[in-house]
C-alpha cells in the first residue's frame, strides 16, 4: 500500500516543525519517492541521527508501507 | 529468539571488517537500494561480507531492531554502524566514506 507525497509530507512537517520539505515522486508511481529535508534541528547530528528524526516524524511508516523513500538532509544555507 | 540473531549480527560485525546486511546479495542484489551500496563498495574495490536478509525473516527484523534502523541495506564497519544506501551514497560522494575506511585501516583497492 503506497503513500501519497502529501502524506509524507504532512508527516515529516508535523514531526519536524521548523523543516522546510519537497517530496518527489522519483518514479511516479507513488511508491518511490526522495524527500529533501532542511532543517535548523540537524545542527550538530551526525546524518544518522538526521535521518532517524524523519523515520520518527514517520511514525513507523518508513519501514514496509513506505518501501522507497530516499531521504537527504541538510542544514539552511 | 532475538538473542541468537543479535549474538549473530554480533559475530558478524566483529569478524568481518565491512559487513553489509541487505536484499540479495552482492552477485545479485534484489532491491535498488542494495544494489546502489554494492556499487559503491565496489567502487572502492573493499572486500565486505554480504548477508542476504531476504533468505531469514528474523534476520531482516533482527538486524533492523539491532541498529535501530528501519531499512535495509545496512552497513558495518569495523562493527560501527554506518548508515544505509542514502547515507552510503551522500558519503561516498563527499569523499567521506573512503576517509572513514582509510581512518578505520580498512585496505581499499
Amino acid at each position: 500500500m503506497a503513500m501519497d507525497a502529501g502524506e509524507i509530507e504532512r508527516l515529516i512537517r508535523e514531526g519536524i516543525p521548523d523543516c522546510e520539505v519537497r517530496i518527489e515522486d522519483l518514479r511516479g508511481d507513488g511508491d518511490h519517492y526522495a524527500a529533501y529535508v532542511t532543517s535548523a534541528s540537524f545542527e550538530g547530528k551526525t546524518r544518522i541521527e538526521q535521518h532517524k528524526m524523519v523515520f520518527e516524524a514517520l511514525q513507523g511508516k518508513m519501514d514496509e508501507e513506505l518501501h522507497a523513500l530516499a531521504i537527504q538532509t541538510s542544514l539552511p544555507k | 529468539m532475538e538473542n541468537v540473531i543479535f549474538d549473530r549480527i554480533k559475530k558478524d560485525i566483529s569478524e568481518n571488517d565491512v559487513v553489509l546486511y541487505m536484499k540479495g546479495n552482492a552477485a545479485f542484489p534484489q532491491c535498488g537500494f542494495s544494489s546502489l551500496a554494492v556499487q559503491v563498495l565496489s567502487q572502492l574495490g573493499v572486500q565486505f561480507k554480504d548477508i542476504n536478509v531476504l533468505e531469514e525473516a528474523e534476520m531482516r527484523q533482527g538486524i533492523k531492531d539491532f541498529t535501530d534502523w528501519p531499512t535495509i541495506p545496512q552497513l558495518y564497519v569495523k562493527g560501527e554502524f554506518v548508515g544505509g544506501s542514502d547515507i552510503i551514497r551522500e558519503m561516498y560522494e563527499a569523499g567521506e566514506l573512503q576517509q572513514l575506511l582509510a581512518d578505520k585501516g580498512v585496505q581499499a583497492a
